[in-house]
């Protein structure tokens, strides 16, 4: 069956769009709503929201490929976001996407076999005074080293096998 | 975050945003404690003229703290308060400026601040609506705004009829989804209205016709957040700080290679060298000054001189030649690579190009190709001279400054320390680090004289060009070609490329 939001999502959805003077706006909020149920959007999902919002399709196809931060395809439950702009790059944001991929084996655009990972470079973030510094789902994480780095990753996997988020 | 800046700053004091060192800010009752919404009661309450607020924040100088640094109370007297139709106030919370990192420290610290100038910057207008639209990366910031909305609507100031005034104001939050460009305005407005985040040529000004064609005021989250100060403790005293034309205080983001990064509200007009010693605690390391990019990355590269020369305000650090932008300062020292600076820069702006016009689509694209080439160690021929003549095609012929900005950065470095782009090209590799760090990029296949270290066997303009005296055209087949002809002229005449220099020779 084509993907749909929960019912409760789909009312906030409803709620959202009449915050705005015409329902169009409300493709943004819908999208960010589907990307916090699934983890990405998918064709199935702009269908629904179209149709939830009564605009055209091809108005939110638009909008999904316009804006980079909506991943089309799934992504690792841990989804990694590395700046690499310059005051993160000046930082050493290279050297540790390096160590990501060698020691870690996370590489660049791909999931890991086990799910848990995946690495994306991204722009600044809005947090240079603390770069190097990356992204992982919903938080930041700052003044990164590779040490920090490598318990991150392990307090990842240890919070994975232990069943939580 | 860990600023750490904040905790240790010695000797600047802050002014206007006292409340991002105070614990539990975003919580009501500490705003309350501490003043909060006291104006925001006195304008519903007293039913303060509209015209007399604006009045009060033109006087205070206050300018735009995104970038453009446009007179606030200016601006919000342009909305046409005959015009029937609603009126709205959009705040720019995109932060996304590469080097910019003050506004999040407002949404997650102080975010009553913002909300009480949001709802005075409303009323100004005339907007019963308003929306604060973040960058999507900023969760908590975005949490932290919704909390404190929940908690003011609840108090009773948003909402229908406020405090018996009669004025009715909703404030909402808008995520943006990872587009750099949306932070310009009119692609905000796009973006709020669902579409692609696309600037719209000015004019109309949103001022006058924004969102839904509705009059739009979009103003700074740093803006709006010194508004309550400013109506508080009225115009002359935000007039105390700052120089004749830039008033009052701004919030300057540090990071790169500096000793304690952070974010600092400065008095405009300081001097840079006091700040730069004694509140930075100058280069990361004990390192030597390379230079400094001042406002966010998208204005001038400035050298160590003309830098410490300089005070912090906007004239000032605009007669050093460079800008003051949104206050976002990226250091440089010695050891960084200015090569691997400038293809990063172009990286980011490259991907953030919002594709419209072809200018800066193309010539995005096309500038960080060359230097992706240079970086690899097989530069273009002439590639310095095509970087400056796509740096010309796409200044000023643009239709948001998203085009100006690749090129304001780079061009200035390599104009300024044109020694290092010289001799990347000219060796193969970084004059600093003596690597070549896109050597994997290198394709073998190239021709032999596009390898590394030919650069200066490469054909020269003169190679290219033809010598049209010595053409011959084919008179069996009629006529010469009107169109070749004319083509040829106008290039000559008007054309900057350097072909064309070469034939003006
Ligand atoms: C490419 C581009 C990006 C911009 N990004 C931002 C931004 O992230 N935040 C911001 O406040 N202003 C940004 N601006 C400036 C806005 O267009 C606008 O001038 C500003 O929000 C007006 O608010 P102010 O008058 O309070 O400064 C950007 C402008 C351009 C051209
Ligand atoms: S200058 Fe660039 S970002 Fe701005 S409208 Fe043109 S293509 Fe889009
Ligand atoms: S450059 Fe990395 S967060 Fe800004």
């Amino acid at each position: 069956m084509a993907y749909q939001l929960s019912a409760e999502n789909q009312e906030r959805v409803k709620e959202i769009a009449t915050h705005y003077p015409h329902p169009m706006s409300g493709i943004l909020p819908a999208l960010h709503i589907v990307m916090a149920e699934t983890g990405w959007v998918s064709r199935d999902a702009c269908d629904h929201v179209a149709e939830l919002l009564d605009v055209p399709k091809i108005k939110v196809y638009e909008a999904l490929t316009f804006y980079t931060y909506f991943p089309q395809k799934p992504v690792g439950k841990y989804h990694i976001q590395f700046c690499h702009n310059i005051a993160c790059n000046l930082r050493g944001a290279e050297d540790l996407i390096q160590h990501l991929k060698d020691k870690h084996n996370i590489q660049e655009d791909q999931v890991t076999e086990d799910g848990l990972f995946c690495l994306h470079r991204v722009e600044c973030l809005g947090a240079c005074g603390g770069g190097p510094m990356m992204q992982v789902n919903d938080d930041y994480y700052e003044d990164l080293d590779t040490e920090k780095l490598d318990q991150l990753i392990e307090g990842f996997k240890k919070s994975a096998s232990n069943g939580k988020s | 975050m860990n600023v750490v800046g904040m905790g240790e700053q010695m000797a600047l004091e802050k002014i206007v945003f006292k409340n991002l060192d105070i614990p539990e800010m975003t919580e009501l009752k500490t705003y309350e404690e501490h003043g909060g919404y006291k104006q925001w009661k006195k304008v519903m309450q007293d039913k303060v003229d509209r015209t007399e607020l604006i009045d009060t924040v033109k006087a205070s100088g206050l300018r735009g703290r995104g970038g453009a640094g446009f007179p606030t109370g200016l601006k919000w007297s342009f909305v046409p308060q005959d015009n029937p139709k609603p009126k709205y106030l959009l705040c720019n919370a995109d932060e996304s400026e590469p080097g910019t990192f003050k506004d999040r420290e407002i949404l997650e610290k102080t975010p009553h601040q913002l909300i009480e100038g949001v709802l005075l910057g409303a009323y100004a207008i005339g907007a019963n609506t308003a929306y604060i639209y973040l960058r999507g990366e900023f969760v908590k910031g975005w949490k932290m705004v919704e909390h404190a909305l929940a908690q003011a609507r609840e108090a009773g100031y948003i909402g229908k009829n406020v405090m018996g005034s009669g004025f009715d104001v909703e404030v909402w939050t808008h995520r943006g989804a990872g587009a750099y460009i949306c932070g310009e305005e009119t692609a905000m407005i796009n973006s709020l209205e669902g579409l692609r985040g696309e600037p719209r040529l000015k004019p109309p000004f949103p001022a006058v016709e924004g969102f839904y064609r509705s009059p739009t005021i979009v103003n700074n989250v740093e803006t709006l957040a010194t508004v309550p100060k400013i109506i508080e403790n009225g115009p002359e005293w935000y007039t105390q700080w700052g120089t004749e034309k830039s008033r009052g205080t701004k919030l300057w983001s540090v990071c790169g290679h500096v000793e304690r990064p952070g974010v600092y509200e400065v008095p405009l007009g300081y001097p840079m060298k006091k700040f730069f010693e004694e509140e930075l605690g100058g280069c990361w390391k004990g390192r030597k000054l390379k230079g400094v990019i001042p406002g966010g990355s998208s204005v001038p590269f400035m050298l160590p001189d003309e830098f410490l020369d300089c005070d912090m305000d906007y004239e000032n650090i605009a007669a050093h030649g460079s800008m003051l932008g949104s206050g976002g300062m990226i250091v440089f020292d010695e050891t960084a690579c200015l090569m691997e600076a400038a293809t990063v820069l172009a990286t980011f702006y490259a991907h953030e190009s919002c594709g419209q016009c072809t200018p800066c689509r193309e010539g995005c694209g096309w500038v960080l190709r060359q230097l992706k080439d240079i970086e690899s160690g097989q530069p273009q021929p002439m590639a310095k001279e095509i970087l400056f003549d796509v740096f010309d095609q796409i200044f000023g012929n643009t239709i948001c400054p998203l085009g100006d900005s690749i090129v304001m950065p780079i061009k200035a470095m390599m104009e300024k320390v044109p020694e290092e782009f010289e001799y990347y090209i000219r060796e193969g590799k970084s004059m600093v680090t003596g690597k070549t760090r896109l050597a994997h990029l290198a394709k073998p296949d190239k021709p032999e004289n596009y390898r590394r270290g030919e650069a200066f066997k490469y054909p020269r303009a003169e190679d290219f060009t033809t010598d049209f005296d010595k053409v011959v055209h084919n008179v069996e087949r009629g006529p010469e070609p009107m169109f070749t002809k004319l083509q040829h002229e106008e290039s000559t005449e008007k054309g900057d490329s350097p072909y064309a220099r070469e034939q003006k020779k």
